[in-house]
């Protein structure tokens, strides 16, 4: 399962975030703490890579990457597709 | 604002746009027979006629009399900008694929040698090419950010630019409206989101009225930029969302695959933070600019009006002529 702790250790390879990632709230919204476009992009791709997967075109969107809840849910979408 | 293209506009285009039979040369052909375009044997390079540049002229004097009221200060650049610009700019991270970077010959004499034996045997001559500190200019408003941003912070009333240049995107194509060197001409406004915002919405508004003006079916919709690869499609998908961009686009080539003439882009505080534009009260600078495609306003009169210049309507004559 994909855990909140999970989704803040990525979030701490991040330029913008890392500095504040252990007090990001899971709700709070990471564009709110300084996530651009761009920091977006490179969150989406670094979420694949720890977690092996390939999020399809309906999730590459600001929405499934704007908190952590909504992270975890994107990537537990793609990981358990049945469970969505 | 308009979604769609008027009923009557729409039948129009229809007959405009009947499919041509086998053997009925393309409106890129139809361009180059009437002397209008020029060929050079690179496709979306092409030279042009004094015809074609008197509209392009008269478009420019047109744009100049709708902003003329706002005071903008004008400044040109040339088609190159400075390579660290480039780079602080972003410009990289969206578009690699349609960056055009300047690059001369750096060796000494023997390798000046192996470059004409190369070319006389015509393989890859390119090896003892470097690239320079220049690369050509992908939007009018890129090499302006960084001149403002050295003159300290905007004034109380923010930023207002007048811009025209050559700009270059390596998309070769056959459709006349895919130049790879072609000239925009940009307003761009520097200040509060709600001053920018407040110019965008006022040049809808200005392009619109316009291009009606001009007798050219129009819609106005949602746009991205075309951003490069998967990581592109999320930068598509955002810039959409937030409806950053809008074009107005004209049918050209085809009905389904309009031509957006002007674009209309609310870039947030992206390039107030690349560039540390600050506004009156310290705060980062929001940017936005109006683009107008002189190239594709005119191919758009060519194609709705005619080829003769001398036959458009009256109406579309006294916009441009007076
Ligand atoms: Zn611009």
């Amino acid at each position: 399962m994909v855990t909140s702790q999970d989704i803040r250790e990525i979030l701490a390879t991040n330029e913008v975030l890392a500095p504040v990632a252990e007090q990001i709230g899971d709700d709070d919204s990471l564009f709110d703490r300084g996530l651009d476009s761009f920091g977006s992009v490179q969150l989406m791709l670094a979420l694949e890579e720890r977690f092996g997967i390939e999020f399809p075109d309906e999730f590459l969107t600001r929405k499934s990457f704007a908190s952590i809840a909504a992270i975890r849910e994107t990537v537990a979408t793609v990981l358990h597709p049945q469970a969505a | 604002m308009d979604s769609t293209f008027s009923p009557r506009a729409d039948s129009r285009a229809a007959e405009i746009f009947d499919e041509a039979p086998d053997g009925v040369p393309s409106f890129l052909d139809r361009l180059f027979d009437q002397g209008l375009l020029v060929r050079t044997g690179v496709d979306g390079l092409y030279g042009r006629s004094g015809a074609f540049e008197s509209v392009v002229d008269a478009l420019e004097r047109l744009i100049s009399r709708l902003g003329a009221a706002d005071g903008a200060e004008v400044m040109r650049f040339p088609p190159g900008m400075s390579r660290p610009a480039f780079e602080r700019s972003g410009y990289l991270k969206g578009f690699p694929n349609l960056a055009g970077t300047i690059h001369s010959f750096c060796g000494n004499e023997a390798e000046h040698a192996e470059l004409l034996a190369c070319v006389e045997a015509r393989s890859d001559w390119t090896g003892h090419q470097q690239a320079t500190d220049i690369v050509l200019t992908p939007a009018a408003c890129y090499p302006l950010y960084p001149a403002a941003a050295a003159r300290g912070r905007l004034p109380e009333e923010g930023g207002l630019f007048d811009l025209q240049s050559y700009c270059f995107r390596r998309e070769p194509s056959l459709e006349p409206t895919r130049m790879q060197l072609f000239r925009m001409r940009e307003y761009v406004r520097m200040g509060s989101p709600e001053q920018v915002l407040a110019f965008r919405e006022s040049w809808l508004a200005r392009g619109t009225e316009m291009i009606r003006s001009l007798l050219l079916p129009l819609a106005i919709d949602v746009a991205n930029d075309p951003f490069f690869g998967r990581a592109g499609r999320m930068l598509a998908n955002n810039q959409r969302q937030q409806n950053l961009k809008f074009e107005l686009n004209v049918p050209v080539n085809s009905v389904e695959k309009p031509t957006a003439c002007l674009s209309f882009n609310y870039h947030q505080d992206h390039f107030g933070t690349t560039w540390n534009l600050r506004q009156a009260d310290g705060s980062v600078a929001h940017t936005a600019c109006v683009g107008f495609g002189l190239e594709r306003i005119t191919l758009a009169l060519l194609r709705h009006h005619g080829l003769d210049l001398a036959a458009w309507p009256d109406a579309v004559r006294t916009t441009l002529w007076g």
